[in-house]
This record gives structure tokens, sequence and C-alpha cells, in this order.
């Protein structure tokens, strides 16, 4: 992210732009990524124009509801996309090189060496009929093609113990189905790990689980990235697991970033109205129980048919402070708040500031 | 790792979302699943096509005695002048002239043309006669099997076994013959109507397990919903569960069943008729005609030409229409 | 057994337990009988394994609590726990296997079709996904309009006149009427299923997790606005739920169930603020909590939900605590009213205070470099790592 403004020099172990640190280059960077799909009902830009990077070690939460183009972005960072129907244009670096453009064979050879996925439902990414520990070890063997079955067994074995799963040896044997919602979840982790990827993308991964078990796996999450200090996109909906386990957090909306920075920036102070919402609309363990929610008006747009302008005016309170301007021109990343805050509003700095304090500071979650 | 979760998610990330809420379509008019389906279907080129020949054939059909009267020639008329001393047709193609389209029959002299409408008229009687009777037992039994479960379902289920197990053809052979005698003598003349008749019963004896096992599975698939839970708690009793709640919803793939049935059961009756206990001699038929035509597969090929293409095209062109029906009322299931 | 006793010596505390309302609960106290009231209600479905031969999965064992009319109880507990079992019970969904439900004073435990028709409007039932509880054939009138039907009732002015008050009320456009379900996302799609459960005035509505299933920004609108019609139509709710912030910004009295059995009831301040059951402290400390940046302290419960194929023995929350002992595995707690009676908890060593200030706090991990390493179903193991950093 070379438009933010230089860090301020001597930061604390917890930088606001981590990118922002001297020394350690961005292991993913992502720059003016678009996504587009050719449907019968029209062209869907399901990523508009979104940039951002991610150093090993570090993790970044992309925050957004359904259709906010959040899952499509971590996609085409894999390349997984229908190639038919699908234009993705900007810049994907992994590692150094160059992946748009890279022919599949070398994106696939990338994929689960270097970078791997978590998806939310490990059911339907764990083949029924094979077991579990036989998955793992063909992941090894794929990418270490000279590994030996009984290597490849030892070291799937080791994977599933590495996650907490209890009897690895014994669990080896056994299918899918036999395993637990929380467990398939750290079998699917053990797989994504079992190459050492740089880059873990992470899908909801914890939407389908349990509270504790969530809790199992966030922490797991984290072992292991201080283990094999993996880089680390979070993909979720849930602001309460962005701010445990995310260093810097990236707002999609209508498949645009809203809001990018630090958690406590984004978190802390946030600058978009859709943050806002997404803060003010979370019920809390704390705090005057009795109090009205503050929901987001209206429903989340759909890609096929965004909004003008501003994607988010239909449902933000304060469209009509500049005239039309919501309606008219979309809003583009500013410097905003903090060093390496950004956000795409039409507000003046000074609107929001005060907006925020009036409106929202005392409400919900964003307390 | 396969492909499957990554489509899915795209394709979710994409279809959320709610349009509703942008009034942009004329009035507040919502369109139905159905209306959906058939503006589908009629962006189809194929289903167009196959759909308007379907609809020639049905009007042909229906409108037999119309054509034979501006034909000029009934289906039992002979010509035995225009047929040289061997009983074959005189001119080119089985004689076919500005007079007989399709030439003449070798022996009798019958013209081809007004009986191939007469066969199709036939043809189409007995495969909708037999496909809606089909499709009707088996909605019921299926349905109630489906929804009430228990021994019920275990009965049908048990019935529908049986008829499958059966071989059709020896039944069939078996069957109407003795059928015949039980109401006609031995030399007695058979009506026409009779032996269409049989050939529907026989059909839809053996037609409903498909349509019944087919709505039995939508049906307990759909009966766990939560919108047919809420009717339940709202105390709804059993016809309104299954005719306002089930059914609408699985009239697609019984409309697809009931659209390749009657293809299915056109080419039946011909075999049957074509083995000799379908239809009797001046009923005309397609499987009768092609079977009289086998003799002269040699001499006078026209014969078995204008009668086989006839019944392809038909054919053809219902199944054409059945999947591209399938197609317009489930676009997932395409790809 | 001391389980079986404990089982039938529960009815009793459960009414104790309920006796004092919370003066900080918005709604006024409702005194007087009960709407509903549920005793030992149990559900045991059959299983075939082809392995293991047959066996009996106890989905809910033996359940009592009361919901006075106009109160909100919330049951939470995480998936298998038999809280959609005991929802789909209640509106008769599901034939109980055992126990009583007494409904505005009458028993409709295995009441029939016939029996339950003029007790169907008074009870009714939110489904939680949007997308399968309306039926895609027809049109929002037509399923806003179907308990109406089915009842054969002709409101004054028209069915069509109070389908439009309905879809008014839940905050959508009455001229949507003619629209299907499919022109309308998931938010929207829940208002109207809300819309349906009003069509006959019900007393008492079980919402199984009607906003589980809506993105965040939805969420909030939804329960604002089943808030409202609690609070204004005086309903009763039964809210069943996994999201035990959620429950607390809606329900005056929570029921924690864990195994197809409560294992803590109480007045949502007591639950919240001074939980006993360990099981509750846990739940409460895995929320991930947005105001707290970074890996926060928390109760860390290793392994999953036991099968309640086999649950264990004694406390079925015992593999998983990490204060079990003996007794623990001999001897089911009853569930006991503590602290004068308003609240209720199952268990042999209960806690007190707020949740990580407690006896507990020892449980708590804090730090990056904790880790649980899961013990599996059915493990007997204590079931929590101590870390300190």
């Amino acid at each position: 992210m070379d438009r933010s403004d230089p860090a301020p020099s001597g930061e604390p172990d917890r930088p606001s732009v981590p990118e922002q640190r001297s020394g350690e280059d961005p292991y993913l960077r992502v720059n003016d990524l678009r996504v587009r799909f050719d449907t019968s009902d029209g062209v869907v830009r399901a990523v508009d124009g979104v940039s951002f990077s991610v150093q090993r070690g570090r993790t970044l939460g992309i925050v957004g509801e359904s259709g906010s183009g959040k899952s499509v972005t971590s996609l085409a960072v894999l390349g997984l996309h229908e190639e038919k129907r699908t234009t993705i244009t900007g810049e994907i670096s992994v590692g150094g090189r160059q992946l748009v453009g890279l022919p599949e064979e070398e994106v696939r050879r990338l994929r689960g060496r270097d970078m791997a996925m978590i998806f939310q439902d490990p059911l339907s990414a764990l083949h029924p009929y094979f077991t579990v520990g036989r998955q793992i070890a063909e992941a090894y063997r794929v990418h270490h093609p000279k590994a030996g079955k009984r290597a490849a067994r030892q070291r799937a074995v080791d994977m599933l113990g590495r996650v907490g799963i209890p009897q690895p040896a014994r669990r080896f044997d056994q299918y899918p189905h036999e395993f637990s919602g929380g467990m398939r979840q750290r079998a699917m982790i053990a797989m994504a790990l079992v190459n050492d990827p740089d880059l873990l993308i992470a899908d909801e991964p914890t939407t389908a689980l349990d509270v504790t078990v969530q809790a199992q796996i966030l922490d797991l999450l984290a072992d292991l990235q201080a283990e094999f200090h993996s880089a680390i996109i979070m993909i979720t909906h849930d602001l309460g697991v962005v701010s445990q386990i995310a260093d810097e957090v990236l707002v999609m909306y209508g498949g645009r970033a809203v809001e990018h920075g630090s958690v406590e920036q984004v978190l802390r102070r946030p600058q978009h109205p859709y943050t806002w919402g997404l803060l003010s609309s979370v019920p809390s363990l704390h705090g005057d129980a009795d109090a009205d929610l503050v929901p987001i008006a209206g429903n989340p747009p759909s890609l096929i048919n965004l909004p003008s302008g501003c994607a988010f005016h239909p449902r933000c309170r304060y469209a009509d402070r500049n005239g039309d301007r919501s309606r008219t021109e979309v809003p583009q990343l500013r410097p905003a708040g903090g060093p390496g805050h950004l956000v795409a509003c039409h507000l003046s700095a000074d609107d929001r500031t005060r907006l925020y304090a009036e409106d929202i500071a005392h409400v919900g979650v964003a307390r | 790792m396969s492909m499957s979760p990554v489509e899915g998610v795209a394709l979710a990330e994409i279809g959320a979302g709610g349009g509703a809420d942008v009034p942009k379509e004329k009035g507040f008019v919502g369109r139905s699943p159905g209306q959906l389906a058939w503006i589908r279907l009629r962006r189809d080129r194929t289903a167009m096509v196959s759909g308007v020949l379907l609809i020639f054939f049905v009007l042909v059909a229906l409108s037999a005695p119309l054509v034979e009267l501006l034909y000029g020639i009934g289906p039992r008329d002979q010509f035995q002048g225009k047929l040289d001393g061997f009983g074959m047709p005189l001119g080119y193609a089985g004689g076919v002239s500005g007079d007989h389209f399709f030439g003449l029959e070798p022996g009798l002299g019958r013209d081809i043309f007004v009986r191939l409408v007469y066969g199709l008229r036939t043809s189409l009687l007995i495969a909708f006669a037999a496909a809606v009777i089909t499709a009707v037992l088996g909605i019921v039994l299926g349905a109630l099997a489906g929804f009430l479960g228990g021994w019920l379902d275990a009965v049908i289920n048990w019935v529908t076994d049986l008829t499958l197990a059966m071989p059709f053809l020896i039944i069939a052979l078996a069957l109407t013959p003795t059928l015949t005698l039980r109401f006609y003598g031995e030399r007695e003349a058979v009506s026409p109507a009779f032996g269409v008749a049989v050939l529907i019963a026989v059909f839809a004896m053996f037609g409903w397990t498909s349509t019944a096992r087919l709505v039995r599975g939508q049906v307990i698939a759909l009966r766990e919903r939560e919108f047919v839970e809420a009717a339940r708690a709202s105390g709804a009793g059993l016809g309104h569960m299954i005719f306002r709640q089930l059914l609408p919803n699985i009239w697609a793939p019984i409309l697809v069943s009931f659209s390749l049935a009657v293809p299915q059961f056109i080419t039946s009756e011909a075999a049957l008729s074509f083995i000799g206990v379908g239809l009797t001699e001046e009923t005309p038929s397609f499987g009768r005609m092609i079977y009289e035509s086998l003799d002269y597969l040699q001499t006078d090929p026209a014969f078995v030409f204008f009668p086989g293409i006839t019944i392809f095209a038909l054919v053809f062109a219902f199944n054409l229409f059945g999947d591209a029906l399938r197609d317009a009322l489930d676009p997932k299931s395409s790809r | 057994m001391s389980a079986r006793n404990a089982a039938q010596r529960s009815p009793a505390v459960a009414n104790e337990g309920q006796a004092g309302m919370s003066a900080s609960s918005a709604a006024p106290a409702v005194a007087g009988e009960p709407l509903l009231r549920v005793r030992g209600l149990s559900k045991h479905f059959p299983v075939r394994d082809g392995l293991r031969g047959g066996g009996l999965v106890r989905a809910v064992d033996g359940l009592d609590f009361d919901v006075r009319p106009g109160e909100t109880l919330g049951l939470v507990g995480e998936s298998g726990c038999g809280k959609t079992t005991t929802g789909r019970m209640l509106v008769r969904l599901l034939e109980p296997t055992a126990g009583t439900i007494e409904f505005a004073g009458r028993d409709i435990t295995h009441a029939g079709r016939r029996e339950l028709r003029p007790l169907r409007q008074d009870l009714q039932i939110i489904f939680q996904d949007p997308y399968a509880s309306l039926n895609p054939r027809h049109t929002v009138g037509r399923i806003v309009a179907m308990p109406l039907q089915v009842n054969g009732i002709n409101p004054p002015g028209g069915v069509k006149a109070r389908v439009r008050e309905l879809l008014e009320l839940v905050g959508l456009n009455p001229e949507h009427y003619n629209r299907y379900p499919h022109e309308f996302s998931g938010g929207q799609r829940q208002r109207i299923g809300i819309a349906r459960a009003l069509a006959l005035r019900p007393k008492l509505i079980v919402a199984d997790e009607p906003v589980s299933a809506l993105d965040v920004s939805i969420q909030a609108q939804v329960v604002n606005l089943l808030r409202d019609l609690q609070r204004d139509l005086g309903l009763a709710f039964v809210f069943i739920a996994h999201d035990l912030a959620v429950v607390r910004h809606f329900c005056q009295r929570v029921a924690v169930m864990y195994l197809g059995r409560i294992v803590e009831i109480g007045d949502r301040v007591d639950i919240y603020e001074r939980p006993q059951h360990p099981y509750t402290r846990a739940l409460l400390s895995a929320i991930p909590d947005v105001t707290k940046l970074g890996p926060a302290g928390r109760i860390r419960l290793t392994g999953d939900v036991p099968t309640p194929l086999n649950p264990p023995s004694g406390c079925r929350f015992r593999t998983r605590c990490w204060k079990a002992q003996d007794i623990c595995a001999t001897e089911e707690p009853a569930l006991v009213p503590r602290d004068g009676g308003r609240q209720a908890t199952a268990c042999h060593f209960p806690e007190s205070g707020p949740v990580g200030a407690g006896p507990d706090a020892h449980a708590v991990a804090t730090g990056p470099g904790a880790r649980g390493v899961g013990t599996g179903p059915g493990a007997t193991a204590a079931g929590v790592e101590e870390v300190s950093k």
C-alpha cells in the first residue's frame, strides 16, 4: 500500500498499519483487484478495485455481509474461479510472484503448497468416501512427489495430532462422517497446513461451529500462526471473531473496500457509517440489555444491481449531508483518523467525528 | 480440493441480497416461479421449435376429419386402379402425386397421408390418455405413501415393486387377447374403440410406478420442510398439506415426467401394434403401418419411410421439449 | 438411581426457581398462572445403527419450566442440546416421549389435531430458515393468510385486509401482497414468517433461532421488531437461540441447556451477571467480545459435546468440566434453587460471582501461547487445561 502515509518510526509492538513496519515485505499484495462474472442477468462486479496486503505472521480480517464480495476476493487470490465466465484484473502477488495471468498449472502448484484455504463447511470440502488421513496424506504427496506413502502417512498423523485431534493414528483411518463438526474443522486445518503454506485463507471457518468449539479453533489458528509464521486472511461476518484474531481489518460492502486499518482503529475509532452500523447492531454481553439495538436500515445490496455512487447510500443515515454526491460519485479510499487508516466516505472528517460521538459511541458494542 | 464448495460460495455471494426493495418492475405484481420458468422456456430456441412442432401435430390430429374433408380422401378409401398387377402403386416413390401426398399402400391401395393423419390421432389419444391416467394414479399413490408413511407407504411400495417386476411385454401379449375374448366372441369383429381402451388400460397399469416413485421421493424431501411444518403448526389437515402445500412444489418434475411419458407411450403403442397385440387392422396407427410396410421394404421403401419419419419426428419433438421443460423448470440441473 | 430421583424432584424446584422476578427486568412482572407449564418433558429417538445395534438418542431428557403470559424465556445451548426438539414439542410438531405440556391450564401433551385446533390460535412458531419456511409457490398474501384459511377464520374486514395489516405490523409494504418469497431478502422473508405466526393473534410464540440465519445488520432489525411486538401485543415467547448475546437483549428469563437437560435457569440478570453452572460460565466466556481486542482471557472448554446416544453418567457436563469430582460421575445433580430461589442450577459445585472473577478464574487462560488439546467426544478426562502465562 504505497499510497498511505509513511509510518511514524518507533511504533510499539502493535503498529497501526502492519505493512508499514520496516524490514519485512508483505507476503501477499493485492492491488486494485477486480472480479467480474458474466451471468444471464448481467455483469456482476463481485469485487471492484480492492487493495490490501498481508505480512507473514499477521492476520487480516475481511469483514462483510453476504454479497459483499469477501469470499470472491479470497477465491480470486487462490485462483479458484471458473475461467470461462470470470474476468480478473489487477495485481495479486504472492511471495513476490504475480498471479494474475499466470497459467492455471502454475497457480495450481502454488495452491496447497504456498497458500491454502479453510472452508466454512468441512463436510463439503472433505470427500466422504476416503478416510480423512488418506486425504491429508494425498494433499501432502501432491506437492512432495518424492515422499513415500509411509512418510506421507506419518506427516498426516503428525498434523492431525498437531491440530489437537486425540489418538491421531487411529483417527487417520476414519471417514469424515465419523468426526464431529469441530473435529472435521480441525482435520480441514490439518489438511490446509500439511504443506506448511505461507498464506492461509480461512473463509468463515467457525460460523458453523458452536461457540465453545469456535473458541478452540480460533486459539488453534493463533497458535499455529505463532508456530509457522504464516500470513492469515480471516473472512468473517463476525466482528467478535475479528477482534480476537485480526491485526488488521478490511471492511467490504458491495464489492468495494469501505474501511481499512488496524483492528484497533477500525473497531475503536471506526470512520465509515457502515462499520458504525455493524458495531451498533451487534448485541453485547455488557451494558443496558433493554436498550434497543441500532440496526442498519434496509437490506444488503445485490451485486447484480448495485446502487449508484456510494453503494451504501440507500442505507446510510447521513447520505443527504453532501447533496447528491453519495448518489453520483463513488467515494475513494482516503486516509482518515490515524496513520494508515483508510475510509471511503464522502463525509468530512469533522462530520464523522461528531456524528460518531453523537449517534454511535454509546450503543451496542461500539461503546 | 474440489471445485464444488468454491463455486457454491461464489454463487451464494452473488445470489444473495434482496431485489424486492427495488420496485423497478411495473406495479407490484410479483413473478411467480411458474412465470419465471415460462420466460426461460421462451428464451430456449429448441423448446420453441419442438413446441411449435408438437402443437402442429396435435392440431393436425384434432382436425383429422377436417383434413379428410379438404383432402377429399378417407382413411379406408381404396384406389386399386392406381396399382399395378402385383399390387404395387404406379408412379415414383410409392405413388406420390398431387392427389396422394405420401403415395399409396401396396396391396389395398389406401392413401398413406390420410391414414397417417388418423394414425397420429390414435397414437396421441392413446399416449395422452395413458399419460394422464398414470400421472393421476402416480400422484395420488405417491403423495399418500410419501406423506403418510407407515404401513400405507410399505403397501404402496410393495405393489410398486411387484408391478415393476412383471414383464410388460409378456403380460401385454397374454392379457390383450384374453380380454378381447372375454368381451367379444371368437369370430366377432372387435370395435376399434375397444382396442384403444385395452391399450390405454395396459399402459396405465404399468406406467404409474415411475410417477409414484418420483412423487413419493419429492414429498418425503418436502414434508420436513419448515413451510410444511408451519402449516401443520397452524392445524392444517391432510388435504391442505398435500394439495396446497406440497403438490404446487412438485408440479415441475411431474410435468417433465409427463412430457417424457407421452413419447414413450407412442413408441410402446407402435411396438405393440407391430407385434400384433395392439390395434385391429382397420384402426389407423403408426405401429400397424410400419408392421405392414416391412414386407415391402425392398420393393416400396416409401411405404416404410413416411410412417417412420413421422413417428420419429413426433417422438423426437416430445423428448426435446421434455428436456427443455426440465431445464426451464429447474435451471440448476442443467449446465 | 439418584438421577431418576433428581428428575422427579425437579418440578417443584423449577417453580421455586422462578418465584421472584428480577427488579431490573424491563417488562412488568406478570403474576398468576403460567401460560405454559412443562414437566418432565422428554423426547427419545430410536436409532438403528448397523454397527452398534439399536439405541436411544435422548435428545430431550426431563425438562421442567414455566412461561407466564407476556414473559420471554430464552432456551440456549449448543447444537445437539435439544433446544430445537423442545420447541417442536411445544407446538406439537413432535410427539413427546414422556412428560406433560400444559397450555393455558389444559394438558396438550398428546392432544389430537381436532382437540388442538382452538389452542393452535394461541400457540405459534417462527422458524430459523427464512428460505425453507415459506412455500416458494405461494404469494406472500397466501402465506400469511394460511393460518386463517386452515382454521376457517374470516376476520372482520376480510382476510386480505387482515393480511395487509399484518404485513404493515412487521414492517413490510402491504402492496407486496402479490409477490413471491424469492423476491425478498432474508430479513424480509423472516418478517413474512413473523407475520404468519401473528395471523391468529397468538398468546405464545416459539421462536426457533429466528435471527441466526440473517446477516449481522439485519439481525438487529428483526430482534428490535420482535421486542416491539412482544411489548405491544403482550406476547409470551420461548426464544430458542445459541447466541447468548441476542438472548440477553430479548429474554427476561433464560434456561441453559446441555445434552437434553436444563443445567441452569434464572432471570436474565442472574444468568449473565452471576452464572452458577460451570457450563453457563464457559459459554459466556467463549463468546468473542468485540470490546476486547486480541486473544481474550476465557474459560477453554475442550472437546465437543458428547453424543446424546450415550450421554455420560451422572452430570452430563462432567467430561468437559474442570471442577468434576467423583460424585459428578455417579450422581446426577438436581436443578436446585440458590440465592433465595430466583436461580436454579444443576451442579454439585456451583460457582458464584461474575465470570472470570470467581473461583473459576484459575481456568481462564490468557495469552496467545495457551492451547487446548481436544479430548474427543465421550472422553472422561477433565476438559480444561490450566494455563497461566
